[in-house]
Order: C-alpha cells, then sequence, then structure tokens
C-alpha cells in the first residue's frame, strides 16, 4: 500500500533524477560543459561561450523536451483511465493527428514556426472539439462510442497527412517528416507548454482518489460518491489539451505516453494519486535523457527523439512486463 | 439517527413508476424500507430489477414518483454524504488494470475520506475485517486480476463492507458464488440487518429469497408488481405468473421450498 510518506519520497527520488537528467542535457554536446559551468551560466549569470550556449540553445530544448515528456505521460495515464483500457495513448482519440494535419497544412503553405504551432494547436483542438460532439451527439457517452469515434478520426487525419506528404516538395518533405516523428531542435519557446503541464497536474491531484474509484467502474463509482460524468469530461478536456500542447512543442513523440504510465504502475502500483506525478516526472526524465542521446550519440548527426524513446523504452517496458507474471 | 432506532426509516419510494424507453417496467408502487429489514427483488430476466435497484440507490430518477433516503429526498444529499449512508454492490465489476485485494477493498473508504484524505491505519484495519468477513484475509495482498469470478465477487462485497453504510443495495450478490458462500455471504448481510442496517437485494434463487426476504417486491416484466410481506408474494401462483412457468410449493422440514414443474 503507498502511504502518503512513502509516496512523497518515490516524488522526490524521481525529481533528483530529473535534475540530474536536466544536468545532463545541457552539459552533453560538441562542446562539453562541465556541472559547475552550467551551474554559473543559470544561477549566477556567467559570461561566455559556454553560458551562451547553456542559456540559449540548450536550456530551452532541454526544458521543451521534459516539459514534452511530463505532458505525455500525465495525458497517457488520464487517457488509460477515462477509456480504462491499458492500450489507451494520448494520440488514441485523434488529438495528435488533428494537430498534424494543422501543422503539415502551414508548412505546406510555407508559413512560418510560429504559425505552424498556432495551426497544430488549432488542428488538435479541432479534433478533439470533433470526436467529443461526435461521440456525445445523443447525450450518451460510452467508452466504446469514444474510443470507435477517435480512432476513426484518428485515422481520416492519418489519410490527410500522407496526402500532404505525397503533395510536398523535397524540401518540404524532410521538415515535414521530422515533425511527424518528434523534432526537438526547433522547440525554442517551451514555457507556455510548462503552464499547461502545472495547471494539468493542479486540475488533476484534487480527484487522483476519485480515479482510482471509477477504476472500479461507472455504477460502484456513482454510488461511491464520485460525479462521474463532471469527472469524465474534466478528464477528456484534460487529457486532450495537455496532448495538443506537447504535440504543438515537440511533434507526435511515440510511446512515452503509452509505456511510461505502465513503467510506472509495474513499479509502484495503481494508485493515481502517486502514479500521475510519478508519471509527469518520469516521462519528463525519460525523455530528455532520450533525447540528449539523440544529439549526441551519433553527432553530429541528429536521430529522431521518437526512435530513442522506443528504443530505450522497449526493453525495459517487456523486461518489467515479464518480470510481473500474471 | 442513533444507530439502535430501528424504527427509522432507511429508504422510501412513494408512487415511482419507471420507464425505460417506449416500455413501463413497473406500475405505481410504493414501499418503505425499516432499519433492520431486508427486501428482495425478484422477477425474470429484463424484468428491471436491476433498474429498480439503480432508481433506489438514486443513481437514475423515476418516471413518476420520489426516492427518498434516510427520510430525505436524494436531490437534497450531497453525494459523499449519501454514499456514507447507502452502498451498492453492482452486478459487474471491470477490472482492467491489477491492484492489491486490499487495495482494491480500500476504495470503499472513498467516501469517508476528505478531499485530500489518505487512507489511515484504521481504515486499512477495516478493510482487513471485511475482507476476513468473507474469507479473503489470506489473500489481501493478491493482484485482483489473477482472481476466480467468485473470488472477485467476494472482492465486491468486502469493498462494499468496508464502505460501511447504513443501507446495503446488493445487485445478485451470489452471483458467481459457490453454494457455501452464497449462504455464507446472505447470512453475513442478514446478521448486519440485525445489528439494525437495512437491506435491498436483487436475487434469482427464490428458495434464499424465501429463507433471508422480510418483504419481497416481485415484477412481472409486463409492468406488474407485487410487493408485500414475503408471506403475501412469495405464492405458488404468484410466482408462476411472473417467471411465466409452473411453479410448485413443497413444504418440507418446516421450511417451503418452490421448485419448477
Amino acid at each position: 500500500m503507498p502511504r502518503r510518506t512513502s509516496a512523497g519520497f518515490v516524488i522526490a527520488a524521481l525529481m533528483l533524477a530529473g535534475v540530474c537528467a536536466l544536468a545532463w542535457a545541457l552539459s552533453a554536446g560538441d562542446l562539453t560543459i562541465g556541472p559547475g559551468e552550467v551551474f554559473d551560466a543559470l544561477f549566477r549569470g556567467a559570461e561566455g561561450m559556454g553560458a551562451d550556449v547553456v542559456r540559449e540553445l540548450r536550456l530551452p530544448r532541454a526544458v521543451a523536451v521534459f516539459v514534452c515528456g511530463g505532458l505525455l505521460a500525465l495525458a497517457g495515464a488520464l487517457m488509460q483511465v477515462l477509456l480504462r483500457n491499458p492500450l489507451a495513448d494520448p494520440y488514441v482519440l485523434g488529438v495528435s493527428g488533428g494537430a498534424a494535419v494543422g501543422a503539415l497544412a502551414a508548412m505546406l503553405a510555407g508559413l512560418s514556426p510560429w504559425a505552424v504551432d498556432g495551426a497544430a494547436f488549432g488542428g488538435a483542438l479541432a479534433a478533439m472539439l470533433v470526436v467529443f460532439g461526435l461521440a456525445h451527439g445523443d447525450g450518451s457517452w460510452t467508452q466504446t462510442r469514444l474510443l470507435l469515434t477517435g480512432v476513426i478520426v484518428a485515422a481520416g487525419c492519418g489519410a490527410a497527412v500522407t496526402l500532404m506528404l505525397s503533395l510536398a516538395t523535397d524540401t518540404r518533405l524532410q521538415s515535414m517528416l521530422f515533425w511527424l516523428m518528434g523534432d526537438a531542435s526547433g522547440a525554442s519557446r517551451p514555457w507556455p507548454a510548462l503552464v499547461v503541464l502545472v495547471a494539468g497536474l493542479v486540475a488533476v491531484l484534487p480527484v487522483a482518489r476519485d480515479l482510482n474509484v471509477l477504476a472500479r467502474g461507472e455504477t460502484a463509482a456513482s454510488a461511491l460518491g464520485v460525479r462521474v460524468r463532471r469527472l469524465r469530461y474534466l478528464l477528456y478536456v484534460l487529457a486532450s489539451l495537455l496532448t495538443a500542447a506537447a504535440v504543438t512543442l515537440v511533434g507526435s513523440v511515440g510511446f512515452v505516453g503509452l509505456i511510461v504510465p505502465h513503467l510506472v504502475r509495474f513499479v509502484l502500483g495503481n494508485d493515481q494519486r502517486q502514479l500521475l506525478p510519478a508519471a509527469l516526472l518520469a516521462g519528463g526524465t525519460l525523455l530528455t535523457l532520450a533525447d540528449t542521446a539523440a544529439r549526441t550519440v551519433m553527432a553530429p548527426v541528429q536521430l529522431p527523439v521518437g526512435v530513442l524513446t522506443a528504443l530505450i523504452g522497449v526493453p525495459v517496458f517487456l523486461f518489467l512486463l515479464s518480470r510481473n507474471p500474471r | 439517527m442513533a444507530a439502535t432506532d430501528s424504527s427509522l426509516v432507511l429508504l422510501e419510494a412513494d408512487g415511482i413508476a419507471l420507464q425505460v424507453g417506449e416500455r413501463w417496467l413497473c406500475c405505481e408502487f410504493s414501499l418503505r424500507l425499516a432499519a433492520g429489514e431486508c427486501l428482495v427483488l425478484l422477477g425474470p430476466n429484463g424484468a428491471g430489477k436491476t433498474t429498480l435497484l439503480h432508481t433506489l440507490a438514486g443513481l437514475r430518477a423515476p418516471t413518476v414518483g420520489s426516492v427518498g433516503l434516510g427520510g430525505r429526498p436524494y436531490a437534497d444529499w450531497d453525494s459523499l454524504a449519501a454514499a456514507r449512508f447507502r452502498g451498492l454492490l453492482p452486478q459487474q465489476q471491470p477490472d482492467h488494470f491489477s491492484a492489491s485485494v486490499l487495495q482494491t477493498a480500500l476504495i470503499g473508504r472513498h467516501p469517508h475520506l476528505g478531499r485530500w484524505g489518505w487512507e489511515s491505519a484504521a481504515d486499512v484495519a477495516i478493510a482487513q475485517a471485511a475482507l476476513a468477513e468473507v474469507g479473503l484475509a489470506e489473500l489481501a495482498g493478491r493482484d485482483i486480476l489473477s482472481l476466480s469470478g467468485g473470488e472477485r465477487q467476494r472482492v465486491s462485497i468486502a469493498t462494499l463492507l468496508t464502505q460501511a453504510p447504513r443501507l446495503f443495495l446488493l445487485d445478485e450478490p451470489t452471483n458467481h458464488l459457490d453454494l457455501h458462500y452464497q449462504v455464507a455471504v446472505l447470512e453475513l448481510f442478514a446478521r448486519l440487518g440485525r445489528e439494525g442496517r437495512g437491506v435491498v437485494m436483487v436475487l434469482h434463487d427464490i428458495n434464499l429469497a424465501t429463507r433471508f426476504a422480510d418483504h419481497v417486491i416481485l415484477l412481472d416484466g409486463k409492468g406488474g408488481v407485487l410487493a408485500g410481506t414475503r408471506e403475501d408474494v412469495l405464492q405458488a401462483d404468484h410466482l408462476s405468473r411472473a417467471f411465466d412457468h409452473p411453479i410448485r410449493r413443497l413444504d418440507v422440514d418446516g421450511r417451503t421450498l418452490f421448485i419448477p414443474d
């Protein structure tokens, strides 16, 4: 049984891991910068090239990647509770598909990076509203209907993405593909997404125990005093917004949203009061490690971070799965 | 609201009728359940027993009439306060994620904890006692996904006992249970009834109803409702009509049995 104190210990340990991952992200690269120099650059306003690299280049990217991993892991954990389906991930209901359609359309039209971000976020919100409207059309709303609607909308978005890729010129195709795989190199404005992440956690922590109850089924949860309908709206809107923010920031990074909640669940159990903050921190840490590895192991070639998350996440996941026999 | 006040009316339905789609499940009837009483809902498949139970639990409003809990209409209850007063054992328990048996039982403490509260040692003791009541003390650390259907049903019952309401609403509590546990579980709720709680349950077995019910509501699936004491309702001709099958009454060693012809 998780207790408040042991949960606090776990969260503190994960925070420490996150800080270590961020420190590595700030010091590793073509120009290796020692931890002392990183500290001086961040907190003492040190001058010089190393300090500028840390502050101007590495810090925005490291924060962007950490925030994106946290957003996706938190959104994935919420989707799994909402759909009561272990296979749910942040993308299952078509939010990332909508974002991809928006972003690629903007790229195809040759718009600026700002406009691409705006189009991605707008596309994600549009997909969220379409799925909600269709699944909720007659007032009823079941898991199966929501899931099927989301999967179909995602499939439609996938077709639109393929169409746009086939119409793109070679020069644009490269950046479009990188956007789809998740590309952190252009992420220079992570702060709005960080606000979304913190707001999301603040909104969901007060109802974390309600989510534990919801896992017993809607009827049982209602009888235990949970306002099920309101809670499900909150989950849907929150998970969609978190996903939209993540996809807009870095792109559709795979696996984090599916695997990290399961990793945390294997190790800590399914108590959402502990799982949600732990998944957020673990997701951020994992993606920071993956991104730093992606830009250093084959330097100067930068690998897509989504490939690295899969290469790290899949074996760890399979190992833990085999250790937990049913 | 003293626990010893046996005249307390736990549940009251006033002139309720239920309609689902175009179909009327039951015509208007009323009921009162006092502390210490056991009411059994009987009827053929699809007659609306679960819908009626959920209506009595305040999870849906009756089409006509009103339902009151502890002397107040459900609309006046805060949802968590209602959950401390009445508990529901649903028919199906979907388990998709692993959790320990003890952790699952502790979910019953939800309405007793504050917004930021965590389960205390006292809550754990309540859950362990509930698990012991249904013979699961040994399995407290097991993963619910590894349990059999009957064991999961007993975990659900333990979760309800952990919730510790005044009024128990049970949807087929004997589901998946072997003969021994069917009787043991109903004996358990009968004992809780004698201690001043109330019990409403959906049963399929007429003979278990004969043994444990004070009052019976018999639905015939065509809108007809027969409500009254056990002796009034549980008669061979009423049962034969409701279940659309000839049912015969036998008296053996001072006990009444109903068997299908």
